[in-house]
């Protein structure tokens, strides 16, 4: 199995979300204990009823965040990918949540210092409860090896049809 | 627990803002939604106070489900007030993303009152809250309305619940709006709020709500959502809740021309594969596993470029009830709508009144300044006359113009011909505002198989009672497909809470709920016999069609009996007023005083 197979994320598809915030909710249930969307490690996004997304942290290979802290708070795990944050070197500067491009980190409300999805170890709970299957664990190839079949299906509708 | 415990009280008229604390016993015994905000509104309102007064309180209000993982339940809010088209207590349910950030901002309800000198918008960030002048808004769309107020406060993450041009300008029947496309529509609250110069209310929330065993809680949703995979559950996820077009059509229970059918001979062009063309997408509320919103647009002609959220009922009103069967029209119609801030069951309700007022010459060419106003013609609107809405209209046309005014306690009918449900016409009738929302779905009984409404009371209170729990809980008026009736509901609200509540105690918080409703409008002066009526031609004038219900028709006589024998089920005297020992049993003893007086 290539490497980019092993490294499994959280991704979203976007013909599928609906922006129901669902995710969230499962998140910081299952991290914090209770109902609050801005304690989720994944943020749902609709920016009108035609344009959902939901977003978490997409496991880059050199991670930016990582680069950018000063204080070497953040850590990428070398076989999934997931940052890590060490909460006794954090002090909530921010500056890994200006180097990430997709706005996956965030300042816990709380606590005041950085946080970021972990995976679950392996069994995200966003996934589990997504009622649209939009959310699923997969890899990087995985995601562009199925968006190919899709393409090329679409490409080749007729003759498939006629088969 | 997941009641915040408290609510915000704002002085429209000097800006002033209060947390007050909410005691559980109330939480409990009102279950929270449509029952806390009929007890805010009673406790916070002076007898007779016209709709449109500074006086009169507005009730923003969730239930003990919003702001939870809840589907169906998650994020649902109401708004409680005297209705400027009713004149009796009024709420007006709804969904989206709004409520649930209500809550999380530390709120079981916020209760408006007074009267702002200028056009304000009440912007609620967690603890913070301030009245916003927003006289640059005024005239815009809510849609509009919310955009300019996230871009002022630099969040787009801020809920925005507004009024459109129709409210400011008193439209009775003007609505409220919140998440673009999720409608409080009922009753006239968008006019309410117009009254007190509110634009809009906006709302970002950041705390937590939390369940006492979440453990258990977690696995009781699980199981909801499960159930929820199931074929009857998910039919709506393809073309929203339009179907039942097809299914009261069948059943000859669609008012179609003002009522003047019972089914719609084009029902084709609007339903399944021709409304199929027009949807884009099918998205849901905030944590709704279900998903109800059909977003159709217009792709060219005419009318290009509308696009609507296509429920049921708006579909009904603005296109069988008025003859109209081009879907691009009803689009644009609910497009309209959505863009003022108008009911589109009152807008359709009105014109179609219009339009049977004109095929009957009782409005001619030279009133209606040369508008064709020919069943079916969808290039006509009129505004002057209808904006009081239809029962106003009818007493300022005057000649016979009542006899095709089709409203119960001045609230248009929804799209169930009642002469073909019985049942349901006798609950329609006993109403608090001329409408509960899905009481037509448990008291279908097409004509034939019930042949008076004799013995029907216990049915309708049955059914009253429990959507009473439904809309204090504010679930979604589908959840019926899913959620079991007042068991899963007392698992439900005692799991979120930790209100040791059992089913029994439920059912009677849903008829405490109907109680409190009805001795408020008792209160107004509209809580008796004679104010439970039905329209003329639901009474007097038989459905024609061919089907299963030809021949239809609820005699006043039927009527009565029916009505003697709700008020005998629910302990009223035979004028329909709660009795002494009724509301002392309920718990009610403190609004004794409001009905001793009367018969």
């Amino acid at each position: 199995m290539s490497e980019n197979k092993d490294k499994k994320l959280v991704n979203c598809d976007a013909s599928k979300c609906t922006g129901c915030r669902i995710c969230e909710y499962a998140c910081s249930m299952k991290k914090e204990k209770t109902y609050n969307p801005t304690k989720s490690r994944i943020r749902a996004i609709r920016l009108n009823p035609f344009v959902n997304l939901a977003v978490s942290c997409r496991l880059c290979e050199d991670a930016p965040c990582v680069v950018a802290c000063p204080r070497d708070a953040l850590e990428q795990d070398e076989e999934t990918g997931v940052i890590k944050v060490d909460e006794e070197k954090c002090n909530g500067c921010g500056w890994c949540i200006e180097a990430c491009d997709y706005g996956a980190l965030e300042l816990h409300p709380e606590t005041k210092q950085v946080f970021v999805c972990d995976l679950c170890d392996g069994e995200p709970e966003c996934v589990k409860w997504c009622p649209e299957g939009a959310l699923e664990f997969t890899s990087k190839d995985d995601v562009s090896e199925k968006t190919r079949i899709t393409a090329i299906k679409k490409l080749f509708q007729n003759a498939l049809k006629t088969e | 627990m997941s009641f915040a415990k408290q609510a915000l009280f704002v002085d429209l008229a000097t800006g002033k803002a209060e947390a007050k604390p909410l005691d559980e016993k109330m939480l409990k015994d009102y279950i929270g939604g449509v029952g806390l905000g009929a007890k805010l509104w009673l406790d916070n309102s002076k007898q007779g106070v016209d709709a449109f007064a500074a006086e009169n309180p507005i009730i923003f209000v969730t239930g003990a489900l919003t702001g939870t993982i809840s589907p169906l339940g998650g994020n649902g809010y109401a708004l409680v007030s005297k209705s400027p088209l009713t004149e009796t207590v009024c709420a007006a349910k709804t969904h989206g993303f709004f409520g649930a950030e209500l809550k999380q901002a530390g709120y079981d309800a916020v209760v408006l009152t007074g009267k702002s000198e200028k056009l304000v918008y009440l912007w609620i960030d967690d603890d913070s809250v301030e009245l916003v002048d927003a006289s640059r808004l005024s005239g815009k769309s809510p849609q509009e309305t919310a955009e300019a107020i996230k871009d002022e406060q630099e969040d787009c993450y801020i809920r925005v619940s507004a009024v459109g041009k129709a409210a400011e300008k008193l439209v009775r029947f003007a609505c409220i709006i919140n998440d673009d496309q999720q409608v409080a529509g009922r009753g006239g609250m968008g006019a309410v709020l117009g009254s007190k110069n509110v634009k809009a209310v906006a709302v970002r929330g950041t705390k937590d709500v939390s369940v006492p065993k979440y453990k258990v809680f977690t696995e009781f949703v699980e199981n909801v959502f499960e159930r929820m995979k199931e074929p009857q559950a998910r039919n709506y996820r393809h073309l929203g809740s339009s179907d039942e077009l097809i299914a009261l059509n069948r059943l000859g229970a669609l008012p179609t021309r003002n009522f003047s059918q019972a089914s719609f001979d084009k029902i084709k062009n609007i339903t399944g594969e021709s409304l199929k063309f027009y949807v884009q997408k099918v998205v849901g509320s905030s944590t709704c596993g279900l998903r109800f919103d059909c977003l159709a647009t217009v792709p060219d002609g005419k009318y290009a470029g509308a696009t609507a959220n296509l429920k049921f009922e708006g579909l009904w009103a603005v296109g069988p009830l008025c003859g109209v069967d081009r879907l691009d029209a009803i689009i644009e119609a609910i497009n309209l709508c959505n863009q003022y801030g108008l009911d589109v069951i009152s807008v359709g309700g009105a014109v179609a009144f219009a339009m049977d007022l004109y095929e009957n010459k009782i409005l001619t060419d030279e009133e209606t300044e040369g508008l064709n106003l020919n069943f079916g013609n969808h290039e006509g609107w009129l505004g002057q006359v209808l904006g009081g809405g239809t029962k106003r209209a009818a007493e300022k046309i005057g000649k016979d113009a009542n006899k095709y005014a089709n409203h119960v306690k001045g609230l248009e009918l929804q799209g169930y011909d009642l002469r073909s449900l019985e049942t349901a016409a006798l609950g329609v009738a006993v109403s608090s505002c001329g409408v509960r929302s899905g009481v037509y779905a448990r008291l279908f009984d097409i004509n034939g198989k019930v042949d008076s409404l004799k013995g029907q009371g216990k049915c309708v209170a049955e059914t009253e009672d429990l959507y009473n729990v439904i809309d204090s809980l504010i679930l979604c008026k589908y959840s019926s497909r899913v959620i079991d009736g007042f068991k899963d509901m007392a698992e439900y609200f005692r799991l979120a809470t930790g209100f040791e509540v059992t089913k029994q105690d439920l059912i009677k918080s849903g008829e405490r709920v109907k109680n409190l409703v009805r001795v408020i409008n008792v209160r107004e002066g509209k809580g008796t016999r004679s104010d439970d009526a039905l329209p003329w031609k639901i009474t007097n004038v038989t459905v024609s069609d061919e089907g299963p219900s030809k021949g239809a028709v609820l005699t006043q006589k039927e009527l009565d009996s029916g009505l003697d024998d709700y008020y005998r089920v629910r302990g009223w005297s035979n004028q329909g007023v709660p009795t002494v020992a009724k509301l002392k049993e309920m718990g009610l003893s403190e609004l004794s005083k409001f009905v001793e007086k009367q018969k």
